[in-house]
Order: C-alpha cells, then structure tokens, then sequence
C-alpha cells in the first residue's frame, strides 16, 4: 500500500516537471516573438538600471523608445514652456551648454535659481543619451559628431533622417504642429517615451502611412 | 450629521482665503520697497501695452502668449504650447504660490519688457490678475 503511494507520487512529480518545462518553453516562445521594433509601445518598458553591454545590444535595445523622465523637478519646471524632452536625446555636452545659457534660451528668458538649475543639470547629465543603455538613445547619439554639440533634438542626423519624409505643410505651417519642439502633437505616446511610427497621428493628416 | 455638507463648503472657503492672502502678502512686500496701492486697471493696460522683442522681431505684451482675456488658455509664442488660463475664478493654481509668482514675473518681465518690472508694476499685474 505504502509502496504504491510513493510511486504515484513519483509519477506525479514528474508530469509536474513535464508541465512546469512545457511553461517555460512556451514563455520563452512569447518572448521571442514579442522582440519586435515596436515592442516597447505596450508601456515604454526601459529602465535606467543595468547598464551594459548585453543590454544596450539585446533585449533592451531593440525599442523605438527612450527612458522616461523620472525628475519631478524637471518636468514641473520645464514642461512649464514645452514638452520635457527625455534626456536621453543628448549627449551629456548637449544639456551641459543648454542648462548654462537658460537667460537665453532659444530667445526666451528661462532662467532658475541655482539649486534648481544645478539639481536639474545632474539629472539630465546623469541620464544622457551617453549614459543610457538603449538603442535608440544610441542611434541619436551616434549620428552626433564627436566635436558637435548640438542644442536641439531637431539638429540630430538620426532626428533628420526619421523626419525627412515630412512636408512643411505637415509640420512647420500646420496650424496644429508649427514645429518640430512640440512632440506629442503627433506622437501620442511621447510622454511616455513612446516614439514608434505605427502611433503617430498627424493633426489633419491622421495616420503616418510610409 | 446632516451638516456635513458644508465641509467641503468650508474647504473651497479656506483656499479663496489662501489665495487672497498670499497675493496680499505679496502687495504688502511690494508696498515695503516703495509701490503704492495696487492698481487692476492700471494692470490691465500694462498686461496690453505693446513692447519691441528684440530677438523675436515682433511687438509683444504679455497677452501675446496668455490671452488679453484671463479666463482663456493663452499659447506660446513660440512654441505654441497652451498655457492654462491666468485667472484664479477657472485655474485655482494661479497666484497660490509666492515663490512661483517671482519666478515668472523674472522670467517674463525680462522677455516681454526688456527690463525687470517695478515693484508697482508687480503689484498692479497681480491686482488685475486676481480680478478676474
């Protein structure tokens, strides 16, 4: 009787094995599968920890996203005029040079107090486009030439690249756009850090179809 | 139990009274360096009053980027971001916060005027704005 027990305890113990290997399989499948260019626009999942080379070339770096601002400073004080851009869009040089010029700020006077300016610059320096780990952070950085340090997103070649297929009337003379700064007009997803083609929307001009 | 009700009568109470009592704080500070009494109407035509913005080209006043009506969201003029309405009656965030109040007069006093405002300009641009 005893004897019987155990061995159908064995039996048992080793469906569950067969069940919990047949789980993990299949999971794996699912992440395989979900490793697409637009995976990150179900949440704009990109962390700031792990830095590394494993990351910045696998899992991770195959988004069209960029790490959210996660600076409450940051975003109450500059998204006062504009769209928080994520720092991760810059080089460290970039947010170093903007964040000393705030008296004139691409013709608008946005000075801060020290404290405030100085607690603002560590932030976007410490999560620079040179101190992030995803790719799409690398791809506008390496479109950045070495001795360049440009002041706007829009100056970047990888920025250019992916905005050059857009018309004026789209953009610049749309009446609901006017310019490049103003992200999340067309791509909803921005604040989150959410910049893949399938989610923009073009005021009067809806869906961007290639 | 039935009186209930009035709690969040007494709340709204108390934050019209925070309001005011901040821009009367901030009056009287003015008033101590100099100003006179503050004036709405005389903030009103300065609010309007059309200055040279060098580095835009353009005639600006403070209505070029938060609408001559305060009740109304203004936009950027250069970024055509919308900015929440000035008046405390439709956004109860407006003049709630001092060291806000200065921030932005330093900011926009600079750009709009090409100087720092006086400490009576200041006093009547928060009279006229609490007006409304």
């Amino acid at each position: 009787m005893q004897q019987k027990t155990k061995q159908k305890m064995k039996m048992s113990r080793m469906w569950g094995m067969l069940l919990l290997a047949g789980c993990l399989t299949m999971s794996m499948g699912t992440l395989a599968w979900s490793d697409s260019d637009d995976w990150n626009k179900y949440g704009g999942k990109n962390s700031d920890e792990g830095y590394g080379k494993s990351e910045a070339e696998g899992y991770w770096g195959r988004t069209t996203g960029v790490a959210v601002v996660t600076n409450k400073q940051y975003q109450s004080e500059c998204s006062a005029c504009h769209f928080a851009y994520q720092p991760g869009f810059l080089p460290e040089r970039s947010w170093v040079k903007i964040m000393g010029s705030l008296d004139d700020h691409f013709g608008d006077n946005a000075k801060l107090d020290e404290a405030t300016r100085t607690s603002i610059e560590n932030y976007l320096r410490g999560h620079a486009a040179d101190r992030m780990p995803n790719r799409f952070s690398r791809s506008f950085l390496r479109s950045v030439r070495d001795d360049a340090t440009p002041m706007r997103i829009s100056e970047t070649a990888y920025f250019e690249r992916k905005h050059d297929e857009l018309s004026p009337r789209m953009v610049k003379d749309n009446p609901k756009v006017r310019s490049f700064a103003n992200c999340a007009t067309c791509h909803g997803g921005a604040d989150k850090g959410v910049f893949d083609e399938d989610s923009v929307r073009i005021p009067g001009f809806g869906r961007w179809e290639d | 139990m039935k009186q209930l009700w009035i709690i969040p009568l007494l709340l709204f109470a108390g934050e019209a009274m925070a309001l005011e009592s901040v821009v009367q704080a901030q009056i009287a500070g003015y008033q101590q360096q100099g100003a006179g009494p503050a004036d709405a109407a005389r903030g009103e035509a300065a609010w309007n009053e059309q200055h040279m913005q060098p580095k835009l080209g353009k005639m600006v006043s403070c209505a070029s980027c938060h609408h001559a009506d305060l009740t109304q969201a203004g936009e950027h003029i250069r970024t055509a971001k919308l900015i929440e309405p000035m008046a405390p009656s439709v956004n109860a965030e407006r003049l709630s916060d001092p060291a806000k109040i200065e921030k932005w007069f330093g900011r926009n006093c600079e750009w709009t005027l090409g100087r720092d405002c006086t400490v009576q300009e200041k006093a009547d641009f928060l009279a006229f704005i609490q007006s409304k």
